[in-house]
């Protein structure tokens, strides 16, 4: 059973995921409190992505229960135990927390204007220019606001990227969630949106963050989890995992990408 | 030759237009409707595996989506491996002797829908498959549901892709339909073959039926490419 502390906004207890005989997630537990920044770090693999998807339900748990702000995600108690929630909880769920994708996934048939607000209007019923103001605002959080116009795929991957960040942002999200948000970048456009990131994290919003970009983990996260083969193989604050690794796994794959780099 | 037996012709003609159109705007619309429920349902049904975590009334939707796919495909074999005048023949002729007497219209309507419908089952589908798996997970990610996500982000974006085989699909069929003169519809080939009959002006009546079918399918086709130049917005 866990506990609860005041300021917990995301607890994930036991989470277990596998696909037929492949075991992904072996058993994680993690705590976020709000504000708090934790990156997921690890080998391709490793079922770091799979834990993040997890927690908005775009993979279902195999076991284990995940909780924001306290409630069940995905989840209702029942007598005898817990049921899946419907897809409409599901979505009114999701609603509440932003995801950025590793592919961008903006909507090519919608300009940018319409790709942050489209969710305002058709989830949450805002007024149309109550939606359009807001998406103003986000855009030009991302300093995006002068490409509202423009159709996605005339964009560069670094813009389409922060006009992502944009739409997740339109959301209000309580909790931030990235997928290896830079990986599909080429190298001269990660700094982008890498600075995007960084000031949102400034703002004090709660985000897990999966990643390549160590040394963006060591600057950013308040926390490092090293996900090994669907468990939490190490965690701790991000600078002294990073700089002081202990598990042997740990020193080689941080080698490793700094190697690469 | 003369001008005034053309005019006589091509009136006639003309007044099997009008039965040559509804055939084709009514079975149009239910071949769509059946195409784009039962292509969503082949896209998007067989999600969902069977596990020892799903609870009674999971496991009962999936079922029925499996079971629903499995008949939707015996559908598709049977009637895209049917002649269009064989169904028509069985739906008219064949019904009447069993005691079920249709029209002429509702069996040409409903034979020639449910072949389109197994033919446009497959062209949605397919549009739907299209679409990047991730397009649909950024709409749920904003908090759409499966629908409003099939509605808002996969169906426009579709749309592109299936416009031309449906387009072709709507000129065929406006052709095809030529075939329920056999069951004495009276539309422009049943007009035609009694011209033929009464006067055997085979080649001229035969050439305003040639005429009179392209100026119906002209149209069409540029309607269709004007449609596609829309849909194309925002691309690359």
């Amino acid at each position: 059973m866990v506990t609860f502390m005041q300021d917990d906004l995301l607890v994930i207890d036991n989470l277990h995921k596998s696909y037929g005989e492949l075991d992904v997630l072996k058993g994680i537990d993690l705590k976020l409190r709000s504000g708090e920044k934790v990156a997921l770090i690890g080998p391709s693999g490793c079922g770091k992505s799979t834990c993040l998807r997890c927690v908005n339900f775009l993979e279902t748990p195999t076991s284990g229960h995940i909780y924001l702000e306290g409630n069940l995600l995905g989840e209702n108690k029942t007598d005898d135990g817990y049921a899946h929630m419907s897809e409409k909880q599901l979505a009114r769920q999701r609603a509440g927390i932003g995801m950025v994708f590793q592919g961008f996934n903006l909507w090519p048939h919608l300009n940018v204007r319409d790709n942050v607000a489209i969710a305002q209007i058709k989830v949450n019923g805002m007024a149309k220019n109550e939606a359009y103001a807001l998406t103003e605002e986000v855009l030009e959080k991302v300093h995006m606001a002068h490409k509202a116009d423009e159709y996605p795929e005339r964009l560069s991957g670094g813009q389409q990227q922060r006009i992502a960040i944009a739409r997740a942002l339109a959301q209000k999200p309580k909790l931030m969630l990235f997928d290896e948000p830079t990986s599909a970048l080429d190298p001269e456009l990660v700094g982008e949106v890498l600075n995007t990131i960084h000031e949102l994290a400034d703002e004090g919003r709660a985000m897990m963050l999966v990643t390549h970009e160590i040394a963006f983990a060591r600057e950013v996260a308040d926390w490092v989890v090293f996900v090994d083969e669907g468990v939490i193989a190490e965690q701790g604050p991000a600078k002294d995992i990073i700089d002081n690794p202990k598990n042997i796994r740990l020193q080689t794959f941080l080698g490793q990408m700094l190697e690469r780099d | 030759m003369n001008a005034e037996k053309i005019q006589l012709y091509a009136e006639t003609l003309l007044k099997g237009a009008g039965f040559t159109i509804s055939i084709t705007v009514v079975t149009f619309i239910f071949a769509v409707l059946i195409g784009l429920t039962f292509g969503a349902i082949k896209a998007y049904g067989g999600q969902g595996k069977i596990s020892s975590s799903n609870s009674v009334r999971e496991l009962m939707i999936i079922i029925s989506k499996k079971t629903a796919i499995y008949l939707i495909n015996i559908y598709i074999e049977v009637f895209r491996g049917l002649p269009s005048l064989a169904v028509l023949f069985i739906l008219y002729f064949g019904l009447a002797n069993a005691g079920f007497r249709l029209e002429p219209f509702t069996a040409a309507v409903l034979g020639l829908s449910l072949i389109g419908g197994a033919t446009l089952t497959d062209v949605f589908r397919s549009g739907f498959k299209a679409i990047h798996v991730g397009q649909r997970e950024a709409a749920l990610a904003v908090g759409m549901t499966p629908f409003g996500a099939f509605r808002e982000i996969i169906l426009p974006q579709s749309w592109r892709i299936t416009l031309p085989p449906l387009a072709n699909y709507a000129i065929g069929l406006l052709k095809e339909t030529a075939v329920v003169s056999a069951i004495a519809a009276p539309e422009i080939m049943f007009y035609a073959r009694n011209l033929v009959t009464k006067t055997f002006d085979t080649e001229i009546i035969y050439m305003l039926v040639a005429v009179l079918y392209f100026c119906l399918s002209f149209p069409l086709a540029r309607l269709a490419d004007r449609f596609e130049r829309q849909a194309r917005v925002g691309e690359k």
